[in-house]
């Protein structure tokens, strides 16, 4: 504590200034002085140096007295003494604070806390449904790469989920997908391709969509559900061949998966599309060696795909000699399974809490 | 379709490794989903030796052996008359799976061990004898391998053909493309059919009355047949692809068909009247009884094949009783046609009955192909029935129509590939196939497809041909350019995007439910008749009752939900779905999809925790969840209204509100209806909101918002309590300040209510919290208190108050 001892001392009595012959002013206000600071210096609690603030330098404390009092002396001795006295109130000012600090630091040192481990007060988060957040992110590729997203009506008619596909009723290709009536010509839709149609019949090309949403096959077991979700894809424009359709759908498997991903195109049949590919990703379980997932052949099909049918163009009215386009299709629900290790189709709709949490 | 390697290689060379060739055709098109070997099931059947024999204690005609495995002495009992002592046989071990079905284990047979079996080649379908166990050649050792010591193998492919390759289910079909990828020769039956019988004119006729149906009607008579089991070569041919055998004349035919792809059936020639056959559609409502003892009602569209006086067969799908092939069968005449793959598909749906011949036909079968198939199947009878065939063929063929050349362009076809293939490789892969080309000039051709592609007719099927025989790997993958654009529907998905966020940031997780609902959930949700939503669209086909119709509320689909997590001991729940329900504008018209988003809260109001006690959700906990989200997506404050009328009568009466935003309900917001909630099983309360989701996003405000100043100078509150009678809604109060209109008056806000104590049964108090401020100066003391008053009298005239 860096404290100056004045040179000088007064007699000093709490109400008046009396010359005892003993005590000068000088010596009374150096002795308020020390013994302020020796009772400092001697508190260990806070609440003891709060009295003492209040002994010395409350209204009535001694100092306070003392400055009220400096008025009595002789008119000479009043600077010096009113000086030394204000001097004495800053001294003891930061005496005051600086052990005040002290104590709360010491105290600080001892005080054992809280029980930190004790779990917070739950902001508590839902989570996203797995496939929201898988369609989510195959959106989010295709809109990255400039396409447009469509929606449409899950209740379709057979015009736009069969005719205008190229699917004549009674034709065997009928049977690949299981369909949902409600009516001879309504249907719930089987796959999100009308979605396409009707676009095209709005607009001309060039075309970049995909097409999400829920679609329906009466079919359920262990890796069909009779509600699924689908994106679909597809581009029409001047020039568009085979090749694009591998570029683009290679750089979404790059981004959905990774660069390591390597794809297999293999001829397959679609009605609307010819040619037509069925896309298999490596394995992503195994990475080709085979395993259970991907049936011990090393690939997995995740993707339908081929160019445009003249059919398709000629039935939304499109000059096929002037436009080619390329169409993709994939379950939602079967990339999800791959992205988080799923093997039952069915959890999806369960909505068990503890699964729809993990997401 | 299963195809035995075996037997394929009677068409063509196999140069490759059977996993290559399998490969390969996966990469052409047709995809090998299955590779096995034919003789796996006798991979626990080994050669044994008996070694002793004694008679069975308490059986005459058992005897009890022991074996030489090869691996020890086993104990068998063996019922054969031609065991001996010494003797090599197929020895059986425990787990064989027997090609019927029988599971050899080792057991106790009339009290005497037996620890596997010795075998007739019957049994192990190798042959035709199941007179007596297999004698085996003397020189071979105990404990081979049956397969290695009798030198079988064969392997299976199973092949998932697409609908279009009609001309791939056959042996041939595929020999040809593994020829044209192996660059190598098909080899096809030689026919060797001697016609010694009379002229087949004098005794037969066909007739087609439905030739749009028919295209093509070839038959041939073939007499002196001794109807008997088949040869074992022909048995086992059938039993490598998984074809029962039958008898001689059964097995030629779906042989041939197998091997052709062309489907044949054969009549007994003497049980059709007039010995003729007419082809025509049946008279509705005539019933007909076909080879699977079922009585089938016929209508108009069914082509039947007729005698002199009645349907005989359902055409190209299956045959009839009246006309079988029995044992006593003398003549056959055998059917080679071609039906209209439409005609045939009606038929076969219409019936619920899909053969292998009705698969073929509703693909398409080759129109020139009968003859072929007609000339094998009558040569095979003459072989192997003892039959007679008669002089001449019956082919009638009105549809008869020339193949129109497709024209092809070179160029063409790297435009659309993105490839650089040259001319002469296109024409070489097509030529392999069996495609006739004709060059026009150095890109152009005329190309004739085989008339088994009846898949082929567009310049685009060529390309396909030409891509996936050329292989889609070669293609070179490129990148379109992909013009910008402005996106559609931007602002909706963004705000979808949000509104999920939102729900999941108050803590509930997303559900989704099944679009389709059992027809009782309108009961359940207690939905008078004249309620829009009992609209329900239904569906015609539903895989289980319970999702028979169209949900026309998220609330049952959600209500399953919350019901399925308490039997899995979660009670505590907090789910939210958005989707579409469908109000159906009748079954012939598109129905009316609504965007919705609805949440369900049950259980506790916070997982259980040390720094509170636990409580159960109410009302407000969710009411909340409203407001908030409302807020979030800067919409104005909505008001809740109590429902006084019938609509959603699946929220309980006196707690339930209409959510309104600028005088239009765009939801709803309750405690779940008991009733309700005892449909679905749920024995604890649930609150549920409902809200149309478009009404919801047209009310936030497409404008920037004017951002208002931060106040400068300070405010003022005062509070006021109100005892008023219970019946007045506390909101009343906070509207009628509101509309004082007074400019000084900031917010008010309710912050206590109580009721009960010593205040009298129909009355409540309830304290507000009024904030003064003006944003020109520091208000005095004196200025607020005179308002202050002013409003209090105001507030107690209007609401009949009085002060605590």
């Amino acid at each position: 504590m860096g404290l100056v001892v004045g040179l000088f001392l007064s007699p000093f009595i709490a109400d008046t200034f009396v010359m005892t012959g003993k005590q000068t002013v000088e010596q009374q206000i150096e002795q308020i002085l020390r013994e302020a600071l020796h009772q400092i210096q001697t508190s260990s609690v806070a609440d003891q140096i709060q009295s003492l603030t209040v002994q010395y330098l409350g209204r009535k404390g001694q100092v306070t007295q003392f400055l009220r009092n400096i008025s009595h002396l002789p008119a000479e001795q009043r600077p010096q003494a009113g000086k030394r006295a204000n001097d004495v109130k800053k001294i003891l000012e930061e005496a005051f604070q600086n052990r005040l600090r002290e104590i709360e630091d010491s105290q600080a040192a001892e005080d054992t806390g809280i029980d930190v481990s004790l779990p917070g007060r739950a902001a508590f988060r839902g989570a996203l449904h797995p496939i929201t957040q898988i369609t989510r992110r195959i959106s989010d590729i295709f809109s990255r790469m400039g396409f447009d997203i469509a929606e449409g009506p899950e209740v379709e008619l057979d015009h736009y989920n069969f005719e205008c596909l190229n699917i004549p009723k009674n034709h065997p290709a009928r049977d690949m997908q299981d369909t949902f009536y409600v009516s001879e010509s309504i249907v719930l839709r089987t796959h999100t391709s009308p979605i396409q149609v009707r676009y095209m019949e709005k607009h001309e090309p060039p075309i970049h969509i995909i097409a999400p949403g829920k679609v329906y096959r009466c079919d359920s077991d262990i890796t069909h559900t009779p509600m699924f979700h689908q994106v679909e894809g597809l581009v029409v424009g001047e020039g568009i061949t085979f090749g694009d359709l591998k570029g683009i759908l290679t750089a979404f498997v790059h981004q959905m998966f990774d660069t390591q991903t390597s794809l297999r195109f293999r001829p397959s049949f679609f009605p609307f599309t010819e040619p037509s590919a069925e896309v298999d990703i490596l394995c992503v379980m195994c990475r080709g060696k085979g395993c259970r997932v991907c049936k011990q052949t090393g690939w997995l099909e995740v993707l339908g795909s081929g160019m445009v049918h003249p059919a398709v163009f000629e039935n939304v009215g499109y000059d096929t000699s002037r436009y080619s386009g390329f169409a993709f299709g994939m379950g939602v629900e079967r990339i999800a399974m791959l992205k988080f290790g799923i093997d039952d189709i069915r959890k999806y709709y369960e909505n068990d809490i503890r699964f729809l949490r993990q997401f | 379709m299963k195809i035995s390697l075996n037997w394929l290689k009677s068409y063509v060379p196999v140069q490759w490794d059977v996993h290559r060739l399998a490969d390969a055709l996966t990469m052409a098109g047709l995809e090998v989903e299955g590779l096995y070997d034919r003789y796996d099931y006798l991979k626990t059947v080994v050669v044994g030796r008996v070694v002793r024999m004694s008679p069975h204690p308490s059986a005459v005609k058992l005897k009890c052996c022991e074996v030489d495995s090869g691996n020890g002495l086993i104990p068998v009992v063996c019922g054969a008359p031609n065991v001996h002592v010494g003797c090599l046989s197929a020895l059986a071990l425990p787990g064989t799976i027997l090609p019927g079905g029988g599971v050899i284990e080792a057991g106790v047979i009339r009290g005497e061990t037996s620890s596997g079996m010795l075998c007739s080649e019957a049994e192990l379908e190798l042959g035709p004898d199941h007179s007596g166990i297999m004698i085996l050649d003397a020189a071979l050792t105990p404990g081979q391998s049956l397969a290695t010591a009798l030198e079988l193998s064969d392997k299976v492919m199973e092949i998932g053909l697409t609908p279009n390759r009609a001309d791939c289910l056959s042996f041939i079909g595929i020999a040809r493309e593994a020829a044209a990828i192996q660059n190598a020769p098909l080899m096809f039956p030689e026919i060797l059919l001697p016609e010694t019988g009379d002229d087949i004119r004098q005794t037969t006729s066909v007739t087609i009355q439905s030739p749009d149906h028919c295209p093509r009607y070839s038959a041939r008579v073939v007499g002196c047949i001794t109807i008997g089991p088949s040869p074992f070569w022909l048995r086992d041919r059938l039993l490598s692809v998984g074809i029962r055998p039958v008898n001689n004349v059964v097995d030629i035919t779906n042989f041939v068909m197998m091997e052709t792809g062309q489907p044949l059936h054969a009549f007994d020639f003497d049980l059709l009247a007039g010995h003729r056959i007419v082809v025509r559609t049946a008279a509705a409502g005539e019933p007909f009884e076909t080879l699977d003892h079922k009585t089938r009602t016929l209508n108009e569209d069914t082509l039947m094949i007729c005698d002199g006086e009645k349907p005989v067969a359902v055409a190209g799908v299956m045959g009839g009783c009246n006309s079988e092939i029995g044992a006593d069968t003398r003549t056959v005449l055998i059917e080679s046609a071609c039906f209209n793959p439409v005609s045939i598909r009606k038929t076969s749906k219409f019936f619920g009955l899909s053969t292998d011949a009705s698969h073929r036909f509703e693909r398409g079968v080759d129109p020139e192909g009968t003859l072929f198939a007609l000339n094998r199947a009558a040569a095979l009878m003459v072989e192997l029935c003892g039959g007679i065939c008669r002089r001449g063929v019956i082919d009638e063929y009105p549809g008869a129509a020339d193949r129109k050349p497709i024209p092809l362009s070179a160029d063409a076809v790297n435009r659309l590939l993105g490839t650089q293939l040259d001319v002469r490789t296109m024409d070489s892969l097509l030529h392999a196939i069996g495609f006739d080309i004709k060059p026009l000039s150095s890109d152009q051709r005329e190309v004739v497809a085989p008339s088994f592609r009846v898949d082929v007719s567009r310049p685009v099927d060529l390309v396909e041909e030409i891509a996936r025989l050329s292989g889609y790997a070669q293609i070179p993958t490129t990148f379109p350019v992909i013009p910008q654009s402005i996106p559609t529907g931007y602002a909706h998905r963004n705000r979808k995007r949000q509104l999920l966020e939102l729900m999941t940031g108050f803590g509930f997780s997303e559900a989704i439910t099944y679009s389709f609902v059992h027809p009782h959930a309108s009961r359940h949700l207690r939905l008078k008749s004249d309620d829009v939503h009992m609209r329900t669209l239904e569906i015609l086909n539903p895989l289980t009752e319970d999702q028979g119709v169209m949900r026309t509320s998220l609330i049952p689909g959600l209500l399953e939900a919350v019901y399925y997590n308490i039997t899995q001991q979660s009670r505590n729940l907090k789910l939210f779905e958005v989707g579409n329900i469908f109000i159906s504008n009748g079954q012939d018209a598109l129905p009316d999809e609504t965007e919705m988003l609805a949440c369900v809260w049950t259980g506790a109001r916070h997982d259980l925790a040390w720094h509170t006690s636990d409580v159960v959700c109410d009302f407000y906990d969710l009411k909340g969840v409203v407001e908030a989200l409302l807020k979030a997506l800067h919409i104005q404050p909505p008001l809740f209204t109590r429902i006084t009328d019938a609509s959603r009568p699946y929220l309980k009466k006196g707690y339930a509100a209409h959510i309104l935003c600028n005088d239009r309900v765009m939801g709803c917001i309750g405690q779940i209806h008991p009733e309700t909630l005892a449909a679905f099983n749920v024995k604890q309360p649930v609150y549920g909101v409902e809200i149309n989701v478009q009404h919801l996003f047209a009310e936030i405000l497409d404008v920037h918002h004017n951002t208002t100043a931060v106040p400068k100078f300070p405010s003022v509150s005062r509070d006021v309590t109100l005892i008023i009678s219970r019946s007045i809604e506390s909101m009343q109060i906070l509207l009628a300040v509101r509309e004082m209109n007074e400019p000084l008056v900031e917010q008010a806000l309710l912050f206590a209510i109580f009721e009960g104590g010593r205040l009298p049964a129909d009355k409540k108090s309830v304290s507000f919290r009024l904030i003064y401020r003006s944003s020109e100066e520091t208000l005095e003391d004196t200025v607020v208190n005179d308002l202050h008053t002013a409003i209090s009298s105001r507030l107690i005239q209007r609401f009949d108050a009085s002060l605590p």
